[in-house]
This record gives C-alpha cells, sequence and structure tokens, in this order.
C-alpha cells in the first residue's frame, strides 16, 4: 500500500496551469527525486503534499490524511508529512534547541523536558549536538538547514518533503546535508525531494520523476530514467540528446 | 487687578499637564488593546474581517480627530447616551490610536518573511500559534520604534480634547490667558511642557530604531 496517494492533481495560477493532472502514488521508505526545469511544476507539485499550496481537482492523500484547505486536516497531514525549504526559514528568535523544541511543545503539548529531550537527540543525529544553544545567525548555512532537517523530524513525521534544500548552499556545505539526508534515507525514512543534484539523485533514490510542464513525464528507477531517457526532453534535460 | 507670578502661571500648567499625560497613557493603552484586536482582524483568515477591519482602519485615519471627537461627544448624547467630555476624549483617542497602531503593527507583521509562516505551517501550526510564537515576537521588535514614535502623536492629539472642554494643558492654558492676558508667555510655556513630554519619547524610538537595527535580535 502507499504511503502518498496523489490523484490526478490539478493546479493554476490564474491562467497558468502549472499541474495538469499528476498522478503519484509513494511507498513507505521510497526515496523520490522529482528532477525537471524550473517552471515544469516540481516545487508546486511539492508544496501541494503539505498543503502550502491548494489544488483546484484531484486529491492528495497521505496515510490517510486528506489534503483539504480547513486547519483541521490541514494539521492532520502536516502531522504525517514534515517539509524542509531551500531558504532554511529558521525561527531567527529561537536558539537551534528551541527551534527544534517549538513545534512539539506547542502543537503536541509535549512537556519542556520531553521536547527538549527530543531536540537533542535530533541535533545529535545531525551532527549537531553541540549547538543546541546557537541562534540561527551563528550557524552556517549547511548547519541551518541540518537544524531545519532536526527541527522537522521532531516532529517524527511519516515522510519528509525536501525543496531544493541545497540550492542555496555554498557548494563545499552541500555534501554535509545531502549525507544527513543519505542517513534518513537508510533508516528508511520516506523522502521526497525536488533536487538538482543528480549525482545524489543517482546514488541514493528508489525512484526518479521527471516532470516538464506540469506532467509526469518520465519515471522510473535512476538507473533507467538517467542511463536511458525515452523522450527528447529528458534526454535534452539530462544533456544527452 | 490681580497679577500673576511666572511660577502661578507654570505650576497651574504643570497641573492640568497631569491630565495631559493621563489621558495620553490610557488613550496609548486602550487603543494598543483595541488596536491588537483590530490587528487580528486585519491579518486573519476570514476575508469579511479583514475588510470590516480595512475599512475601520480608513475611517479614522481618513477623517480629522477633531471631527471624531465631535461626533462622539455630540453624537453620542442624540442617542440618549450622556457623554462626560473625559469619556468623550478617552473613546475618541482610544479608537483613532487604535487605527494607527493597527496599522503600523500590519506593517510590521508582514515584514516577516513569508518563509516563517511556512515553516510553521509546515510543522503543523495553527494560525494562532504561528502568530503567537513565530510572528509576533519577531514583528515586536520591529514594531518598537514606530510605536514608541506614534505615541507622540497621542500626546499630540490630547490638545484637541481642550475643545469639547476637557480641561488638559491647552484648555489650562487658554483659561490661564484669560486671567493674565498674556498669551505669548503662558502658550509658550504650554508648548515647552508638550515638547518636554513628546522629545523624550521621539528621541527614545529614535535610539530604539539604532539598537534594533545594529544589535541582533538576541544579545
Amino acid at each position: 500500500m502507499s504511503l502518498i496517494t496523489i490523484t490526478e492533481v490539478r493546479k493554476s495560477f490564474g491562467q497558468n496551469e502549472v499541474l495538469k493532472g499528476i498522478n503519484l502514488d509513494v511507498a513507505a521508505g521510497e526515496v523520490i527525486a522529482i528532477i525537471g526545469k524550473s517552471g515544469s511544476g516540481k516545487s508546486t507539485l511539492l508544496r501541494c503534499i503539505n498543503g502550502l499550496e491548494t489544488i483546484d481537482e484531484g486529491s492528495i492523500v497521505v496515510a490517510g490524511a486528506q489534503l483539504a484547505p480547513d486547519e483541521v486536516h490541514l494539521k492532520a497531514l502536516r502531522l504525517k508529512v514534515g517539509m524542509i525549504f531551500q531558504g532554511f526559514n529558521l525561527f531567527p528568535h529561537l536558539t537551534a534547541g528551541r527551534n527544534v523544541m517549538l513545534s512539539p511543545m506547542v502543537v503536541k503539548k509535549v512537556s519542556q523536558k520531553e521536547a527538549e529531550a527530543e531536540a537533542r537527540v535530533r541535533l545529535e543525529q545531525v551532527g549537531l549536538g553541540h549547538k543546541f544553544d546557537a541562534y540561527p545567525d551563528q550557524l552556517s548555512g549547511g548547519q541551518q538547514q541540518r537544524v531545519a532537517i532536526a527541527r522537522a523530524l521532531a516532529m517524527k513525521p511519516l515522510a519528509l518533503l525536501c525543496d531544493e534544500i541545497t540550492s542555496a548552499l555554498d557548494p563545499e556545505l552541500v555534501n554535509e546535508v545531502l549525507a544527513v539526508v543519505k542517513a534518513l534515507a537508510e533508516e528508511g525514512m520516506t523522502l521526497i525531494m525536488v533536487t538538482h543534484e543528480m549525482r545524489f539523485a543517482r546514488e541514493v533514490c528508489d525512484r526518479v520523476v521527471f516532470m516538464h510542464q506540469g506532467r509526469v513525464h518520465e519515471i522510473g528507477p535512476p538507473e533507467n530514467v538517467f542511463a536511458d531517457p525515452q523522450t527528447p526532453e529528458l534526454k535534452q534535460f539530462l544533456g544527452v540528446a | 487687578m490681580m497679577t500673576f507670578s511666572t511660577w502661578d502661571i507654570v505650576s497651574n500648567l504643570l497641573l492640568a499637564a497631569r491630565w495631559t499625560v493621563l489621558l495620553s497613557l490610557l488613550a496609548f493603552v486602550g487603543g494598543g488593546a483595541v488596536g491588537l484586536v483590530v490587528l487580528y482582524a486585519r491579518i486573519g483568515r476570514k476575508a469579511w474581517l479583514r475588510r470590516a477591519a480595512g475599512l475601520y482602519i480608513e475611517l479614522f485615519q481618513g477623517t480629522p480627530l477633531l471631527m471624531q471627537l465631535f461626533l462622539i461627544f455630540f453624537g453620542l448624547p442624540l442617542m440618549g447616551l450622556d457623554v462626560s467630555p473625559w469619556a468623550a476624549a478617552f473613546v475618541s483617542l482610544t479608537l483613532w490610536t487604535s487605527a494607527f497602531l493597527a496599522e503600523i503593527w500590519r506593517g510590521c507583521v508582514e515584514a516577516i518573511p513569508k518563509g516563517q509562516w511556512e515553516a510553521s505551517s509546515s510543522l503543523a501550526m495553527s494560525f494562532v500559534e504561528q502568530l503567537r510564537h513565530v510572528i509576533l515576537p519577531q514583528s515586536l521588535r520591529i514594531a518598537v520604534p514606530p510605536t514608541v514614535g506614534f505615541s507622540v502623536q497621542v500626546v499630540k492629539g490630547t490638545a484637541l480634547t481642550s475643545i469639547i472642554g476637557f480641561v488638559e494643558l491647552s484648555k489650562a492654558a487658554t483659561i490661564i490667558t484669560n486671567a493674565t492676558f498674556e498669551p505669548f508667555t503662558v502658550y509658550g510655556f504650554a508648548a515647552l511642557i508638550y515638547f518636554a513630554l513628546c522629545w523624550p519619547l521621539s528621541k527614545s524610538s529614535q535610539i530604539l530604531e539604532r539598537k534594533l537595527n545594529v544589535a541582533h535580535h538576541h544579545h
């Protein structure tokens, strides 16, 4: 059974239809890379899964939680699926530890003591146990992104959405973030990532989705998609045409 | 004819200035409280509430405070509500202040990057939880200087209440002038007292702005 079921999803911004009927099933533990040109709809699709964008038609279900625009449904959905952003979006007024503790305490009413213990475990997991009391502006981009991952993990989601999470990083900081993601994948976390890191996608992902003009244009295991692209659009995108 | 010493004039003005200070404080606190409610409506999820709050702000920003004072002082008695100058002054200054503060604060909330909303949304926080824990703590820092700066407008706004007969600094100055026939001296001192009240406020607004800009959020 699939953990995430995306059925015939359509989405327009004004006159511009960015998702033209997307179907995608993701099994628990699967690692999916979404690739494609900018404007192909890949980030929009990811944001829909988390309810940051509404959809016009179709449905998205994550482990029984259906995407709907009201706060109750959104909360149920977001408790199942977390998200990491390109721009980290840490809360600048809180320490790294407090960033991780906030949502469990506020949303799940976890006690401060428990939340702190959980936060220490999660920060340790991303290699930042010693930065518990550092503020975001005292951390490098790579460290901030790892805190953001710890923050999402502290909510114990079933799946994580990663929206170009290394695109804002200096090249030398990319690997420390990818290493954390890889470790998550190996532990069996369900991941959907929009990425430009083709090598990483090839190494880590179970399936690669190539999006083109609002549709899933090609989909398959990385060895097929990368080594044997079927369509001229994918060939061009990969630079093998 | 009676003569008045300078001290007579100044001491009486200072006594009346207490009412200016009290009215300013009350209007500022009341306006802040109402302003928070208006702010919540203005940035909230309900479209009709947003529009209603927008209209409220436009209305109070788009009409002179003096008209608002008159409408409350002369209008409410027409509806059978007897209002003292005190009450009329307090109510109109509170409403007026709330509209301006709500608009100032809306700007501060909107200055917070969209990513902060998205990150807290993705962590399953509700709108109120986002405001309370993520957005308002950050907007507060930006809001302090303009809010303190606006308090100067409130202090000066209280002068208008002299027209409906509320005895504060300006009204006292008029009364004293009528007795002493020394308008320049009396109004000069009154202006000095206003300045002494307002200048520290605008100065501290400037200092706060510099501090909150230079020093980081937490240090």
